[in-house]
């Protein structure tokens, strides 16, 4: 063909995608799999696949050589430009874009790699491998287009049969018919089909390397069809009767469309799936293992532990060794049990190696745990990472890295969340980074949202910043009693909830910094947790209308002069105080101070709040002493966070005694600027409240007349708790990557220093 | 060699009753004039005991490496033991805590 004169970017681009495809270090890319893939990817219709094919040489020669591998891809980038394909128009299109292709093929494509070594032509197994977007039939397609070594022809037609069977076909029968469906049609594109359903159990790679033969000739015709068969996902049958000869593309539709059948064949989904952008999960799949997950454990947002999960994937019949390895990977916050996504990643783990493909050695992206609010972000993450359609899609980024985007995506959230108000519904979201607790904080969020007046509970993940690996399962008990709380708050009025979802909100940016980037403790939900009672304060309040909350108002004033006299000794105390609550509230956080900037503001708070969170506070040193008997310190990093929690909650008992006492004498000392925002949440939890100045003796005779509402505060502390523990194992996830990346610190120091000395070494020899 | 470290670990730990945790020294003094190394010992709360030999080489790790090592290592191994594949007693499988012990070593030589 003509001269291509490519600029720097491109050319560096196209030999990357050249050594990419060039598997066989042949410098001739035969019309193989990865080829193909790679121009599925490229998500052009057939029809320009086929003449870039032509255009490019690659027809006439047979292959694609390293001059016909480039211009093809230059076409590529023509046509996705929109621009008519001509040869000519490989040098006259100007500032043309890089082609675009999916990268997840191309993990998928190193994935099939060895098994398709041997296809010179895969281009069945680039079916399989194809762009992950609608991806899960992506992988089975790969196995299958191994062994599609029919004509393209037949393989279509077998396909929409194989298919349509495989899919139908129970898990545990699916090997079997997967097998027999490879033998059957002509052999390789039949297989296809069955690698759809593949039987979850049975070893995947089988089929895979029986088909190898089959792809063969690819012959110059044009790519599979491009991703239209991913597309189709969902709909199987049109696109695999769409399907042009291509062997691969009769694949992809066959892997298409047996995933989309497969409603009972998880292994199916599971196959295609596991590698579709390397390790997505498609919604099947995903459903399929929650159902899983629900046999196991009824309650979607608690954990499976370890034992169950042993069991459940001992079935599998996976060497232990690798479970053992699954289980590393996938279990995200090392407590020993598994979570809903970490379920989820983990069994989609099994299925991938069930299928032959070889376990990652960092837990990829898409199957972390997801946090809250992200996943849509964590997706996206994802997907760009697969972008670069450099191999190894096991390998996810550094585990910080995944988590850190996460993290930052849920930041944002938080931050506006935080805004909001002063007083954040304590939503039992995790402010903390930690990916499953996120989502747990998610799912509780989701739910609790505007049904939890305990705006308490936000502080709670301020609070417990250093629990970062507090158990999932203590952190989701925390987490499912503060919904419970909140639900049972619901009755409060509308404006206390409005408050504590505010205060929630708050407290989830808190919790937020910690992780991706330490950003300042927000309004740590510490004072929300001196708060939580105010939740109840409010509840109260509304309850005893207006004169209570003057009341409310007046304690917080009234707190400040306390020094925290009386720390009362347990939670259990809290309860019944409601002044003191106030006092000790003041008192603690001063005492919180220390552990968290923001306690500075929130004592001041707290002193205002004080009248409001008597109860929180109470709930919340009453949350504590829960939390804390369920944590299982399983390093040191959590005993210290137990311990802290337990100094909160002393404190907060604290100051919720001496709180009730100052009732009345407190104005407003506390910075109005603190006291303002817990106010804020007082006073949207009832709106009545807007002079927290007032009203000392109503204060205290609101205090007084309060019932304490032991649920609420309860409720309060708990998704206190449930957020401090989240926090503390986002803290300890954080502390796990700063040491790692000291470690890699000093490596590099010591390194830098030897290098030094060298070259003072061989100074003098310089001069000689 | 090791099993003498063993036997100093366990009188240690009899003699103390309190802060296993602690990351003992097990005897710097424990240099034989023939083999310059020096033997540490860590104890965790369930009797779990790591012994670390190096070889004083180095211009002897300081106190503090040796203890971050140490956390580093419980650290890993709380992990391991977190994983219900895993029979207490085995040989440590874990690809990630070799990859941990492995990156230590190196970085200490």
């Amino acid at each position: 063909m003509e001269g291509l004169t490519l600029s720097d970017a491109e050319q560096k681009y196209y030999s990357d995608l050249f050594s990419y495809c060039d598997i066989e270090s042949t410098k001739k890319v035969a019309a193989n799999g990865r080829v193909l893939e790679l121009f599925r990817a490229a998500q052009l219709p057939n029809d320009v696949v086929l003449q870039i094919m032509e255009l490019c040489g690659a027809t006439r020669l047979g292959y694609f050589g390293r001059s016909q591998f480039y211009i093809a891809l230059k076409l590529v980038a023509v046509a996705q430009s929109g621009f008519p394909l001509r040869v000519e128009s490989i040098n006259t299109v100007k500032d043309l874009p890089l082609p675009r292709f999916i990268a997840s093929k191309n993990e998928q494509e190193s994935r099939h790699a060895a098994s398709y070594s041997s296809d010179s032509e895969n281009q069945g197994s680039y079916s399989g491998v194809i762009p992950p977007p609608p991806g899960r039939g992506q992988v089975k397609k790969g196995s299958v287009s191994h062994d599609a070594v029919q004509p393209r022809t037949s393989a279509d037609q077998q396909e929409p049969a194989s298919p349509v069977v495989s899919p139908q076909q129970s898990p545990p029968a699916s090997p079997h018919t997967w097998r027999k469906h490879s033998r059957h049609p002509s052999g390789g594109n039949s297989e296809r089909p069955l690698a759809g359903p593949g039987p979850f159990w049975s070893p995947f790679g089988e089929a895979q390397s029986g088909s190898s033969a089959g792809d063969a000739v690819w012959s110059g015709h044009s790519p599979p069809p491009p991703q239209e068969n991913w597309v189709s996902f969902a709909d199987t049958p049109p696109t695999s009767t769409l399907l042009p000869m291509h062997p691969a593309s009769v694949q992809d539709q066959t892997t298409v469309r047996t995933v989309a059948s497969a409603t009972t064949a998880n292994e199916i989904r599971r196959q295609s799936s596991s590698y579709d952008d390397p390790w997505k999960i498609t919604d099947e799949q995903r459903q399929y293992y929650v159902n899983q997950f629900k046999t196991i454990q009824p309650d979607l947002n608690g954990f499976i532990p370890g034992s169950a999960a042993k069991e459940f994937f001992t079935k599998s019949k996976l060497p232990i060794l690798e479970l053992s390895h699954i289980w590393e990977l996938s279990d995200f916050d090392k407590d020993g049990a598994l979570t809903l996504d970490e379920f989820c990643a983990a069994f989609h783990l099994v299925v991938a190696r069930k299928n032959g493909y070889d376990l990652p050695e960092k837990l990829p992206e898409s199957l972390m745990p997801k946090l809250i609010d992200l996943e849509d972000s964590a997706d996206v993450g994802d997907q760009t990472g697969e972008v670069g359609y450099s191999g190894s899609p096991a390998e996810a980024p550094p585990s910080k890295s995944p988590s850190m985007p996460s993290l930052n995506q849920t930041w944002p959230e938080m931050n506006q969340s935080s805004e909001d108000t002063a007083i954040v519904h304590p939503v039992p979201i995790r402010m903390t980074p930690s990916k499953i607790h996120m989502q747990e904080m998610e799912l509780k969020r989701t739910g609790n949202d505007h049904t939890n007046p305990t705006s308490p509970l936000l502080v709670k993940p301020s609070d417990l910043s250093e629990e970062n690996k507090i158990n999932s399962s203590v952190k989701f008990a925390s987490g499912n009693t503060v919904d419970g709380y909140s639900s049972s708050d619901s009755f409060t009025s509308d404006p206390e909830q409005i408050g504590n979802n505010v205060t929630r909100q708050r407290s989830h940016s808190g919790t937020s910094p910690d992780n991706p980037a330490p950003p300042p403790p927000p309004p740590r939900p510490q004072p929300s947790h001196s708060r939580s009672s105010s939740l109840d304060m409010n509840r109260t309040f509304a309850v005893t209308t207006g004169q209570q909350q003057a009341g409310v108002v007046a304690h917080p004033p009234a707190v400040p002069p306390r020094p925290q006299p009386s720390q009362a000794p347990g939670p259990v105390v809290h309860r019944p105080v409601d002044a003191d609550s106030l006092i000790t509230h003041t008192s603690t956080s001063p005492q919180q101070i220390p552990e968290q900037p923001n306690f500075a503001d929130f004592s001041q708070f707290e002193v205002f709040a004080a009248s409001n969170v008597n109860e929180e506070q109470e709930d919340e040193a009453e949350k504590h002493p829960e939390v804390l008997p369920v944590e299982k310190a399983s390093d040191p990093a959590s005993s210290l966070r137990v311990a802290k929690t337990d100094s909160k909650s002393e404190e907060k008992t604290a100051a919720s005694a001496p709180a009730n006492v100052s009732k009345g004498t407190t104005p407003l000392a506390p910075p109005p600027k603190p006291v303002r925002r817990r106010l804020k949440s007082e006073d949207e939890l009832r709106p009545e409240v807007d002079e927290h100045t007032q009203k000392t003796g109503v204060l205290a005779g609101v205090l007084t007349s309060q019932p304490p509402l032991p649920r609420s505060v309860g409720k309060d502390k708990k998704a206190i708790q449930a957020s401090i523990r989240r926090n503390k194992e986002a803290n300890t996830v954080l502390a796990r990557l700063n040491s790692e990346l000291q470690q890699q610190l000093k490596d590099v120091l010591e390194e830098r220093i030897s290098l030094e000395v060298q070259l003072e070494q061989l100074r003098p020899f310089s001069h000689l | 060699m090791v099993h003498t470290s063993l036997d100093v670990v366990d009188e240690k730990i009899s003699a103390m009753g309190k802060a296993l945790v602690d990351q003992r020294e097990l005897y710097l003094g424990l240099l034989y004039p023939t083999e310059d190394y020096k033997v540490y010992g860590y104890v965790t709360n369930s009797k779990v005991k790591f012994v670390m030999v190096v070889d004083s080489s180095n211009p002897a790790l300081r106190d503090n490496e040796i203890r971050s090592m140490f956390r580093k290592l419980h650290n890993s191994y709380t992990d391991v033991m977190c994983n219900p594949f895993y029979n207490p007693g085995d040989r440590i499988q874990s690809r990630a805590f070799d990859s941990m012990v492995t990156s230590m070593m190196i970085q200490v030589c």
